[in-house]
């Protein structure tokens, strides 16, 4: 029960949901909901593991999970843009497909170990007492990244022209088509970055943070968790950090429970009788569902909503929204 | 090359004709079929012999054909709760925690126990039957209410209260009702289990030998042995649930008003129609058919309550709902279909190769859909005539 300790194995576990959700961000920015990413991660994190165990190099690992989440992501894509069929179902066959692809391919990988993502500190800022041990010490490049893609992803989002479009696309893809946007292609675009994300996401897991091939152990349900974080965040990337490294700090949190025989002067329950730690295992799906409705009461409350043209498919020349 | 015709694509102008939809589910199951085969081809496997094991395994003969409807069993009443969501646009993909609570619930009656030991079956089984449906629908109501109360998006609250469901069932067959340290209760008595074929088959020998058409009708189609059957009651509940779920989709004021929401919010809305009580009892109801499951399956074929009874049975619901275009009817077909797989699957390797047959199928079917919304036409193009420039 050390606050250093949970605060670090926070950060890279939340590094996972991090990454998955501003992919996530990203593709319902531009109006696609994509159900599919506990599929695109699974499918990232058995394309990564199993890359960087065949050729011994972790970083083209991460290349093909990145490439096999975006190539996934596609087929997503062309069934809700062009084909204008129905994003939930859609996304959830996406799920089905990633999945049984992951597991189909993913035979007989478990037990083995790949090269695994570099961890090391940052020089100077990891001096920092207690702030540099958590955030810039001893983590894998992953995690930095992270650090970076928040205000890379606001700043893009928020403050440049591709980043208007894509807002635009999203909230009134009519408006966007007429002043010269094409909205099929910046859908596809986003789509294809949030599966990207995805499947980076799966193999900061499998390369990272919990090293190995589990099946679907791997990323338990970790997908639609942050599916809920986008809502809960509101679209908004500084958000959804807040809440990925949050969760990340919690499941850390939860372990440690475990430990102590005893816990504030009482002995502990969960020592005595480790079954009452199912429901310690609740508690992440059990916050989401939380934390969405705190994100939705805010929402009503500030009128603020989702992207007003997400899951409406785009047909030119059709009265939208 | 060019060719004489180009192809192009029309919104169509009528309305489709009433067989395609059928057409374009079974088109769509065909080239998955084949699609897979290709895929498992790559990885090096042996498609037409798995093909062909497959259909061996799984309606090769009266036996397996009794296992691959025992499998169908739950499929259909999980399909039926999608179907009934989905009916109003109401995205429950929490059918397999209202499984989970509906097998927790319905286990209740026998492990608190909420009936002396020695009552019968007919008591039990029905008792049992309600608790399932109420523990389902329980676990329906509260995404229910907070879809309708708070807005709050059914997906994610129904997807994260399936991890709670089965983390919940475990922490009872752990902990509470361990038998001996395994993950699993004891058996339950037997008037907690549905009447199976097989319990008939003494019987039914005795038959045989005193002769008579019925059973040399039998015999012809190769039906002499019928233990071994594990086809239960739970399947005519099934059937049942079909039934009571088209009369309520197509043939109550509440079908109606449901159908109605799911096409026309807004219009609906006009029409007084009371939109938060109708999410709440949807959901509810939905919950209540994927809770009616569990309870068949745990006294239809497990007999006791355990780790892992459904093999995502939740989310296979989710694929025939749609398969079978939201109609109950067919979701008892599509059921069989997807029956065969989980048989098949079982045997079949690589393990993943029928969850990813699943998705591949969903993909097809909601792919195909586009040709109910658009067709395909051939224009031919005509000569240019002298002097008329050709169109580029």
């Amino acid at each position: 029960m050390n606050l250093e300790i949970i605060l670090h194995a926070g950060l890279a576990t939340g590094t996972v949901l991090l990454f998955a959700a501003i992919g996530e961000i990203f593709a319902e920015r531009a109006g696609i909901l994509n159900l599919g990413v506990e599929g695109m991660m699974l499918l990232g994190a058995m394309a990564g593991f199993s890359t960087s165990l065949s050729t011994g190099n972790v970083w083209l690992g991460l290349l093909a999970a990145i490439i096999a989440g975006g190539i996934l992501s596609l087929a997503h894509g062309l069934v809700t843009i062009h084909f204008q069929a129905d994003q939930v179902v859609s996304g959830l066959s996406l799920t089905f497909l990633g999945t049984g692809l992951a597991l189909v391919l993913g035979e007989g990988l478990s037990g083995q170990s790949p090269q695994l993502v570099p961890a090391f500190n940052i020089p100077l800022l990891s001096q920092i007492p207690f702030i540099g041990p958590v955030f810039f010490a001893n983590h894998s490049l992953l995690v930095y990244l992270g650090y970076l893609l928040i205000p890379f992803t606001w700043y893009y989002i928020f403050r440049m022209r591709p980043g208007m479009h894509l807002r635009a696309v999203g909230e009134k893809p009519d408006a966007a088509d007429t002043m010269g946007v094409s909205v099929y292609g910046t859908r596809y675009f986003y789509v294809f970055i949030g599966g990207c994300l995805a499947g980076l996401a799966g193999a900061t897991i499998s390369l990272s943070v919990s090293p190995g091939w589990y099946s679907t152990q791997t990323t338990s349900g970790q997908g639609w968790i942050a599916i809920g974080l986008v809502i809960f965040a509101q679209w908004n990337p500084w958000r959804a950090a807040l809440g990925a490294y949050l969760f990340g700090a919690l499941r850390r949190g939860i372990l440690d429970l475990q430990g102590p025989a005893i816990l504030l002067g009482f002995a502990n329950p969960l020592y005595v009788n480790s079954n009452y730690g199912f429901f310690l295992q609740m508690t992440p799906y059990i916050l989401t569902i939380l934390a969405l409705i705190i994100g939705s009461r805010q929402a009503i409350k500030k009128r603020l909503g989702a992207p007003a043209a997400l899951g409406v498919p785009y047909i030119r020349g059709e009265r939208g929204l | 090359m060019k060719l004489p015709f180009t192809i192009t694509f029309e919104k169509r102008v009528e309305d489709y004709p009433k067989w395609l939809p059928a057409a374009t589910s079974i088109g769509s199951v065909v080239v998955a079929f084949i699609i897979s085969g290709f895929l498992l081809k790559l990885v090096g496997g042996e498609p037409i012999r798995v093909m062909n094991f497959f259909f061996q395994a799984t309606f090769g003969s009266w036996a397996v054909i009794s296992d691959t409807l025992v499998k169908a069993t739950p499929l259909i009443l999980v399909g039926l709760a999608c179907t009934v969501a989905f009916k109003m646009k109401l995205w429950n993909i929490g059918a397999e925690g209202q499984f989970y609570m509906g097998a927790f619930f319905a286990s209740l009656v026998v492990l608190v126990p909420l009936v002396p030991p020695e009552t019968s079956g007919f008591i039990v089984l029905p008792l049992m039957a309600i608790m399932g449906m109420v523990g389902g629908a329980a676990w329906g109501f509260i995404p229910g209410v907070l879809k309708a109360k708070l807005q709050v998006n059914e997906i994610i609250t129904t997807l994260m209260l399936n991890y709670v469901a089965i983390l919940w069932n475990n922490f009872w067959i752990f902990n509470k009702w361990s038998d001996a340290g395994f993950q699993m209760t004891p058996v339950f008595e037997k008037s907690a289990w549905l009447a199976r074929i097989t319990d008939y088959a003494r019987p039914y020998s005795e038959f045989i030998e005193t002769g008579g058409g019925l059973a040399t009708f039998m015999t012809a189609i190769g039906l002499e042995r019928i233990s071994g059957m594990t086809l239960h009651l739970g399947f005519i509940i099934a059937v049942v649930a079909a039934v009571v779920v088209w009369w309520i989709l197509e043939r109550s004021k509440w079908g109606y008003e449901i159908k109605l929401i799911g096409d026309n919010k807004e219009a609906a809305r006009y029409a007084g129609i009371n939109i938060v009580r109708n999410i709440i009892l949807v959901m509810m109801l939905s919950g209540a058919l994927a809770g009616l499951a569990g309870m068949t399956e745990i006294t239809g074929v497990v007999h006791r309550l355990q780790e892992r009874i459904s093999p995502g049975y939740g989310f296979t619901g989710i694929i025939i709902a749609w398969l079978a275009k939201l109609n109950p009817f067919a979701v008892i077909l599509v059921s069989v279909l997807f029956g065969a797989l989980l048989v098949a699957g079982r045997e079949i390797q690589p393990a993943g190769l029928s969850q990813l047959l699943q998705g591949i199928i969903l993909f097809m079917v909601i792919s195909s859909d586009v040709l109910l919304r658009y067709q395909i036409r051939f224009v031919r193009l005509h000569k240019p005539a002298a002097g008329e420039v050709e169109p580029a």
